[in-house]
């Protein structure tokens, strides 16, 4: 087993994930602190364009598989193809974003080459020479610290939660073939409906506005888009209105959906149950309104108010629209 | 048409978990088990196959004797077997779960392979992925919609907004989302046949862990917060917090 670090720096519409340039960032620290090298690699149709900026967060070597049967193609050619290049560089470290394709690669990778995997990280060091990470587990009612015992070790990262540094590597750009990576046909895409563009990614948000029952109807979710607008935020959801089918599931904030942690978090109308706080207790900034001073939400809120959200938010509306004016 | 689904056993979501005291886990007696909720439409998904196409539907679970509680629950539901491959020093690492899956699996042939596409316990999202690869079996995970025809099923999933559609010929592992279906509720009948009801046990090789849990805490505790009544000037304060102390504009 070789020493460098590999990581997949996931695009989409030929555009990085941010956790990509988090996962470089940190694959860059581990390997200066191992002097070992970092291995990108880039899989996609129409990206080879992208690699020249890898150089700038790290990367030494750079893996460009360009190919335009990648384009809407089920993960297992993605996993194919990296398995493959995981293998010829005998890392010992291979990071990927906790996306869902990250999450669809990591374990059938892992499966692969018998390595260890650990998903949905919120941090990883070397201890003793072994990578150890933190996880959230139990519904964020507790975070386990685990070790990876077998190498490669494989893991997932959140978005949002490590930063992004940038520092320039030797930044070499291979172009690769896809190989034996041909589609798997016992798995083949019928259909891709593309999300509408511009919609923001809750996962990758700095500040997410997120509503509930308290909004009272799904034309009320207005009033928070307007905010969310103005500041550049995604709207989140609570289960409840995405059960109503007021929101897309796409939107949920929870043990059953997304877990996010922006900057801010501003919770209208959210009471605040065990599997909501699931969700986003690990927002850095927590600003609840709600007009039940007994809600939840207010114990790990670090800024509320008491109060009636149809007065509150448009206020703040207001008064954000100064600041930024 | 042989349905199988993978299932486990979790705290139940709402409950408070205290951690051990050796501080690598959470103390069982703090909490109640309940049937991990993404199993629930997996089983749930199972039955509606089986009531479709026929068949019998077959619940597997891994893990010391005391998870066989989880099957019997699933029996409630209307499955018709239940299978323990009985590890009793279970560590909850998915590299061995799915290992212990697969070798059994291996032997037994499905049409359908379920699992939930997590557990609400480690939430590591894993074992039913692994599952497919270690049996080379092709899988579609978190899917909210499946069509069955004879040899081969459409599934449908959400991935960051976008909706995709797959076709998979069988036999085919799927792993189930939210918004999949509506599980059932068990019926009182299926559960008191359910207490009778034989689980086929069966001991599985001890395989070393990939991963181990070597610590858990509590998380950090946010600090108090500054919550106020509404007032005139409540929103220009919190704006001048958020722009002072946060600094979030």
């Amino acid at each position: 087993m070789g020493n460098s670090l590999f990581v997949f720096a996931e695009q989409k519409e030929g555009k990085f994930k941010k956790v990509a340039y988090e996962a470089l960032s940190l694959a860059r620290n581990l390997a200066d602190e191992l002097g070992s090298e970092v291995e990108a690699s880039i899989i996609g149709n129409q990206v080879r364009s992208l690699a020249e900026e890898l150089k700038d967060y790290g990367a030494d070597r750079i893996n460009v598989v360009d190919d335009p049967s990648l384009k809407n193609c089920p993960p297992d050619l993605y996993k194919n193809i990296l398995a493959q290049q995981i293998k010829e560089s005998e890392s010992r470290i291979v990071l990927l974003g906790s996306t869902a394709l990250g999450a669809d690669l990591a374990p059938k990778i892992g499966a692969e080459l018998g390595a260890s995997v650990a998903t949905d990280c919120i941090s990883a060091e070397l201890q003793e020479n072994r990578l150890t990470v933190l996880r959230s587990v139990y519904v964020s009612k507790a975070i386990a610290r685990v070790s990876l015992e077998n190498e490669p070790a494989i893991l997932t990262l959140r978005t949002n939660v490590l930063p992004i540094n940038k520092k320039e590597g030797k930044g070499e750009i291979i172009k690769k073939e896809p190989g034996d990576g041909l589609p798997d046909p016992k798995v083949v895409m019928k259909e891709i409906i593309k999300s509408s563009q511009g919609k923001k990614d809750i996962e990758e948000a700095d500040i997410i506005v997120a509503g509930g029952r308290g909004l009272k109807s799904q034309e009320n979710f207005a009033l928070l888009e307007e905010l969310a607008s103005l500041m550049g935020a995604a709207v989140g959801a609570s289960r409840s209105v995405v059960d109503a089918g007021w929101r897309s599931h796409d939107d949920q904030v929870g043990q059953t959906g997304k877990t996010v942690s922006p900057n801010l978090y501003i919770v209208c109308g959210i009471s605040g149950s065990i599997q909501h706080l699931a969700g986003m207790s690990s927002s850095k900034y927590i600003v609840a309104i709600n007009k039940d001073p007994d809600a939840p939400i207010f114990k790990i809120a670090d800024y509320g108010i008491v109060g009636d959200l149809f007065e509150v938010v448009p206020r703040l509306t207001e008064e954000v629209k100064k600041i930024i004016a | 048409m042989k349905i199988v689904v993978c299932v486990k056993d979790v705290p139940d979501t709402e409950s408070n978990i205290r951690i051990a005291s050796d501080g690598k886990g959470i103390d069982p007696e703090s909490v109640t088990t309940v049937l991990n909720p993404y199993d629930e439409f997996a089983v749930e998904e199972a039955l509606r196959t089986k009531e479709v196409k026929g068949g019998d539907v077959t619940a597997i679970t891994v893990g010391p004797k005391s998870s066989e509680k989880v099957l019997r629950a699933c029996f409630g539901l209307g499955v018709d077997n239940g299978i323990l491959l009985k590890y009793e020093n279970f560590t909850n690492d998915p590299f061995v779960t799915a290992s212990v899956l697969a070798s059994y699996l291996k032997n037994n042939p499905f049409d359908i392979l379920l699992f939930g596409k997590k557990g609400a316990d480690l939430n590591n999202g894993q074992t039913g992925l692994m599952v497919a690869e270690m049996l080379g079996t092709p899988s579609v995970s978190s899917i909210i919609k499946l069509e069955i025809s004879d040899s081969s099923a459409v599934c449908h999933r959400e991935a960051e907004g976008n909706q995709e559609t797959y076709e998979v010929s069988l036999p085919a592992v799927f792993t189930a989302e939210k918004g999949l279906n509506e599980p059932r509720y068990p019926s009182l009948k299926l559960k008191m046949q359910a207490k009778k009801k034989e689980i086929q046990e069966i001991e599985a090789e001890e395989i070393s862990p990939k991963t181990n849990i070597v610590s858990m805490e509590y998380p950090p505790k946010r600090p108090e917060g500054k919550v106020f009544e509404d007032s005139p000037d409540a929103v220009n304060k919190l704006v001048e917090m958020l722009h002072n102390e946060a600094k979030v504009f």
